[in-house]
């Protein structure tokens, strides 16, 4: 065992410190030490996508970070997006539109949707799948997420118009 | 999957960095995106004692071109290649192949620092700048030096660099006429089964110079001089391709792994580097 270090995190806007080991990976700091569980742990290997968070303005696999790099950061994680009471579009659109089915993969799709749809507010369809390439789904076939995402920039981009 | 321990340090000037290492040797490692270097050491096939991370060396990352020469900084990233501008303008194989590697979360973290200077074949960047013919620049503690992509690579990992040594930065001339990066790969994310990288130059209708490289098919990238002569002085017809092929399978060395046997691999380069070739020629 290495010796832990102080930790920094602002998460969803809320300020954290905590001890840690430079190795912990900054899924389980996020899930274990501040008990934010919205991200989820499936491969573990930066593959599938599950524990995407934003971290400083980009969409990352929180399994392949270490909770040293992390330090110092700003995460923003699925539960920073919406809540119950007030989902966010994104979630709104694939409650409306069925997309997702186990509902596993969700909180990374939404997550990195809603980095895609910053960068690029009014994608194609398949601007849509190369983006979230990154992000696998075993129950959907992903037709469902892909329209809950078009949809949601139709909105997003409606709100805006009807705003200006 | 949980690392050995290490410990970390986060230096803020290249002085901290070069300390560090002279202290460790080969205990330590720095580290850019991760992307590379996490994996394995979750894996536990790397074993790093003492983690450099380089994020918070100033002037490390940012791409420029000066007078027809690309500089990119070593913590550039894949995503930062891919929205710039000026890079597409030009070396748009750049973008090109960084389109191709792993998937939007990875190409946000990972460098093209860290994907030349890992030494890992199965890494797009290090065939890429055996085509453009770049050159690489080191930092140590008896200061910089420049050396050629095409001397950087010995073996599998093991490259040119000296342990005490950091890779900071890249540059190629920019290159001219028409490109293709062309990868074969079983799904999104995965390494090649075989990519080529190609620069084509075009005058008079016929090819005035070519470069050619290959990735995943030996344990270094492979340039092949031969394939690029096939092609020069030719308008590019079928013989003109396959006798570059020819030259092209004579320069690689595959191995069997998950990504299939060798004459699978001979096959899918054969296949790789005649589109590159058709879509890089089209573009000249």
């Amino acid at each position: 065992m290495s010796k832990k270090m102080h930790v920094k995190l602002n998460v969803n806007g809320e300020d954290h410190e905590f001890l840690a080991e430079p190795r912990e990976l900054l899924i389980y700091a996020l899930r274990e030490k501040l008990n934010i569980t919205g991200p989820h742990v499936g491969c573990e290997t930066s593959h599938c996508g599950a524990c995407t968070v934003t971290m400083n303005g980009k969409s990352v696999k929180s399994c392949t970070v270490f909770v040293a790099q992390a330090n110092g950061a700003e995460v923003t994680t699925v539960e920073g997006l919406g809540t119950p009471d007030a989902l966010h579009i994104l979630q709104e659109n694939f409650k409306e539109h069925h997309g997702l089915q186990c509902g596993f993969c969700t909180p990374g799709m939404i997550t990195r949707a809603a980095k895609l749809l910053e960068e690029i507010p009014n994608p194609t369809e398949e601007e849509v799948r190369f983006g979230i390439a990154g992000n696998i789904c075993r129950c959907t076939g992903y037709q469902n997420i892909v329209k809950s995402i078009l949809s949601a920039a139709s909105e997003l981009n409606a709100a805006k118009e009807a705003a200006q | 999957m949980i690392p050995a321990a290490f410990e970390y340090y986060r230096p803020t000037d290249m002085a901290g960095v070069i300390a560090l290492l002279q202290e460790h040797g080969d205990d330590a490692r720095v580290i850019a995106g991760g992307h590379s270097l996490i994996p394995m050491m979750k894996l536990r096939m790397a074993e790093v004692p003492h983690l450099i991370d380089l994020q918070d060396i100033k002037g490390l990352d940012g791409i420029s071109i000066t007078d027809g020469v690309v500089h990119i900084g070593a913590m550039t990233t894949q995503h930062d290649i891919i929205n710039s501008a000026p890079m597409l303008a030009a070396a748009p194989i750049m973008k090109e192949a960084a389109l191709q590697i792993a998937d939007p979360q990875v190409r946000y973290m990972g460098t093209v620092g860290g994907n030349v200077a890992n030494g890992d074949p199965g890494n797009d960047m290090p065939g890429l700048m055996q085509c453009l013919n770049a050159q690489f620049q080191l930092t140590g503690p008896d200061g910089d030096r420049t050396v050629d992509a095409r001397d950087f690579y010995d073996a599998a990992y093991m490259t040119e660099r000296e342990d005490d040594e950091v890779l900071i930065s890249v540059s190629f001339a920019a290159p001219v006429g028409g490109y293709a990066y062309e990868k074969q790969k079983r799904k999104i994310g995965d390494y090649a089964t075989a990519a080529a990288a190609v620069q084509i130059s075009k005058e008079g209708g016929k090819v005035a110079t070519a470069s050619i490289a290959m990735t995943n098919l030996s344990d270094v990238p492979v340039w092949s001089e031969a394939a690029a002569e096939a092609l020069v002085g030719s308008d590019c017809d079928d013989a003109a391709v396959k006798a570059a092929v020819a030259a092209m399978l004579d320069d690689i060395d595959p191995t069997e792994d998950n990504r299939g046997p060798v004459a699978f691999k001979r096959h899918a380069a054969g296949i790789v580097l005649g589109r590159a070739i058709a879509r890089a020629w089209s573009r000249a």
